[in-house]
């Protein structure tokens, strides 16, 4: 697996520290919700945003996706909570 | 003619609306946000996912001129630090006639809201809250969705 950019919005880049970082996950990591998990088991702000998975939307190359959406070949990919605009 | 700006500049209604009043149509409504105060905000900030945002805006303003066969699509969304009673949000349509005008705009303000990637947090005081997701705005933009 290649490196991702990771990007964080909101209350996650809050809790993470950050709002992006280059990371890259293990084979085994297959969908958003997976990197989710991974992310979360680096534990501290990480394991606090990304914790509840019902919280968080997501984003793979700058697309909606649902969290099972795949990341294979993705290069970017948001986490960020329900959008509130308008 | 589609215009999208994500801004921290205050927004120009009287410009814009005098563009789309040029755009050829017979009819234009327009939509305008402004910051609530909603139980002592003192500011609002907006944080948004640039590139995603835009493209995010364009996409919503190219559907509505597609279905409504609009002259003109104006989308404006201010970011960064707003204080109660200043515009957030400007939509404005052209149409041939009013019925396509105001359905379009009233599409582009729901969809907005649940499609474009923005997030508020309000400040009262020394608190500090991200606004959270309401079901109001899921129900308002689902409406627009073509049987």
């Amino acid at each position: 697996m290649v490196a991702i950019d990771l990007l964080y919005f909101a209350w996650v880049r809050e809790s993470i520290g950050l709002g992006h970082e280059r990371a890259t996950p293990p084979a085994e990591v297959a969908n958003v919700a997976g990197l989710i998990d991974w992310l979360a088991t680096r534990g501290g702000g990480y394991a606090e945003a990304l914790g509840d998975k019902t919280k968080l939307r997501a984003a793979v190359d700058q697309l909606f996706v649902p969290l099972d959406a795949s990341i294979a070949g993705a290069r970017e990919i948001a986490l960020f909570p329900p959008v509130t605009g308008g | 003619m589609i215009r999208i700006l994500v801004t921290d500049a205050a927004i120009d209604v009287a410009a814009e609306l005098d563009a789309l009043e040029h755009a050829g149509g017979g009819a234009v409504a327009t939509f305008t946000g402004l910051v609530r105060d909603d139980g002592g905000v003192e500011e609002l900030f907006l944080e948004h996912y640039p590139g995603a945002t835009e493209d995010a805006l364009g996409k919503l303003a190219g559907e509505a001129i597609e279905r409504w066969s609009l002259a003109a699509a104006t989308v404006i969304h201010r970011v960064g630090a707003m204080k109660p009673g200043e515009r957030i949000v400007f939509v404005g349509t052209a149409a041939p006639h009013r019925s396509a005008a105001l359905e379009a705009c009233a599409f582009l303000i729901d969809r907005l809201k649940t499609d474009a990637p923005f997030w508020k947090r309000e400040t009262r005081g020394q608190d500090a809250q991200w606004v959270g997701e309401r079901d109001s705005d899921l129900h308002a933009a689902s409406r627009w969705h073509k049987p």
